[in-house]
């Protein structure tokens, strides 16, 4: 697989009920690029995260990751229905940070972030944390190991996520309106951290979010959704200033910019 | 007869009583035992994506719970040496009993299972947690605080079932007060003993259950 397929999705699709949410989608993401799906509710940006994370399935249709199909695996010629094992072995280069954060509420900060390091990944207890805590440090929580989840705010406990979702190595990071629960000002230290782990690292990001300057500062690319289809695709340039659907154009009126 | 009730044939009862307490907490502890690992051993397996597993345990689950523990005391004590498994009437019962309570523990764990929020789950899948580590590090460390208190509340109510065993030569407490009334014609002394009995064993395990609560019922870290 060329690194311009990294992820692919082709002909999803996905109904509850006769509510379509993804018609027939089909798009691929390039690796290391950044790409922030924006549209109303409802119109399937965020069931495509989902079901990147596994954790809901698509009723028809293929998405693969870094050359393997995610649901599938290749028999011969034939593509058939993927083993618990093999969507288990694709979904190790996956990880998500969820919009309400949560963190393991029985465990410590760094217990959090080194739990997936020691027991999935097979480090060891000092490699994990040593990597955690330097991860921590980096979200600017280096002195809340021991913090209950409790005692943290809305944004610690965030970048905590943010770590704990770092400390597994991900191929690709979903990021799930992961401000949309916190304050604005708040929220602006959220995305500070993230702005710089966009420009340090060559992870493959998937974002959902409403925080369009956010959005604009570390995308490579823009699709707005509509009705469970793409309906626009281009850089944030061109998106934001000169968006060629009047669909989109209506959207971004509407959206209350927070940072 | 018009006698009087004369408390100090109470009192005279006592020891006796004492001994039949022991066999009660005996069958109680072992009951209780098999009650709270057979219950999450149920409600773990009635989650079970595999229909064959989750199908027969449910109804098996639901028949015991709907049917008289008596009748189940009575079919282990008949039943059991059928089949080859010859034990005393006192194992027998401590097991029936434990069976029996195991459906309604298995109840209060499949609340407390669902009472952990779903981005718990969603979180373990994110990290790629086997299915076991989201058991074990996860969900089961924030399910069971949630429910201590219901699964303390089941001893003192397995402890007053107790008597059911009498139907099964079991001499706890209440065989003990019949047998000395069968001697002495007079029950309502040695009954009341036993009731006494009942009262301060139950009002103890109930004291130790809010202990045990507020130590661990709460999500520790």
């Amino acid at each position: 697989m060329t690194g311009e397929d990294f992820i692919t999705f082709e002909g999803v699709h996905k109904a509850f009920g006769k509510n379509v949410v993804l018609d027939d989608l089909s798009f691929s993401v390039a690796s290391g690029e950044r790409v922030t799906l924006i549209g109303p509710s409802g119109s399937g940006k965020t069931t495509i995260l989902r079901m990147l994370m596994t954790l809901t399935r698509p009723d028809r249709g293929t998405i693969g990751v870094d050359g393997d199909y995610l649901y599938h695996e290749k028999r011969g010629d034939e593509l058939v229905p993927a083993s618990e094992a093999h969507i288990r072995k694709v979904r190790q280069r996956i990880t998500m940070v969820f919009q309400h954060f949560n963190l393991f509420p029985n465990m410590k900060v760094l217990r959090n972030v080194t739990e997936a390091p020691i027991h999935v990944l097979g480090k060891s207890k000092d490699e994990a944390e040593e990597r955690g805590k330097e991860l921590l440090e980096m979200v600017g929580l280096g002195d809340k190991l021991g913090a209950h989840p409790s005692q943290l705010s809305g944004g610690q406990q965030q970048r905590v996520a943010i770590a704990r979702a770092l400390a597994v190595d991900p191929d690709v990071l979903l990021l799930d309106e992961v401000t949309s629960a916190l304050d604005p000002e708040i929220a602006a230290e959220v995305l500070d951290v993230l702005r710089d782990i966009a420009r340090s690292t060559d992870t493959t990001m998937l974002l959902v979010t409403h925080a369009m300057k956010f959005a604009r500062d570390v995308s490579h690319r823009v699709l707005m959704f509509n009705e469970g289809k793409i309906i626009e695709d281009g850089t944030p340039e061109k998106l934001f200033n000169e968006p060629e659907e009047e669909r989109t154009q209506d959207f971004l009126r509407s959206v209350i910019d927070e940072t | 007869m018009n006698e009087m009730f004369e408390w100090s044939r109470v009192w005279d009862a006592m020891p006796t009583m004492l001994d039949g307490l022991v066999v009660a907490l005996q069958a109680t502890l072992i009951g209780y035992v098999i009650a709270l690992v057979l219950g999450l051993l149920f409600a773990l397996l009635r989650r079970s994506n595999n229909r064959w597993v989750s199908m027969p345990v449910g109804f098996v689950v639901e028949f015991i719970r709907s049917t008289p523990l008596l009748v189940q005391l009575f079919f282990f004590f008949y039943v059991l040496p059928l089949i080859g498994i010859s034990v005393s009437p006192l194992a027998t019962g401590a097991f029936a009993l434990g069976l029996h309570y195991a459906t309604y523990t298995s109840e209060v764990y499949r609340s407390g299972i669902d009472g952990v929020p779903p981005g718990q789950w969603e979180a373990a899948r994110a990290l790629n947690f086997s299915r076991r580590r989201t058991w074990t590090a996860v969900i089961l460390p924030q399910a069971i605080p949630r429910v201590v208190p219901a699964l303390a509340n089941y001893v003192i109510a397995m402890f007053k079932d107790t008597p059911q065993l009498l139907a099964i030569t079991v001499v706890e407490m209440l065989g003990a007060a019949v047998a000395i009334g069968s001697e002495t014609f007079r029950y309502s002394e040695p009954v009341a003993a036993a009731g006494l009995v009942y009262l301060v064993v139950a009002l103890v395990m109930a004291w130790l259950a809010r202990i045990v609560e507020r130590r661990y019922g709460q999500v520790r870290v």
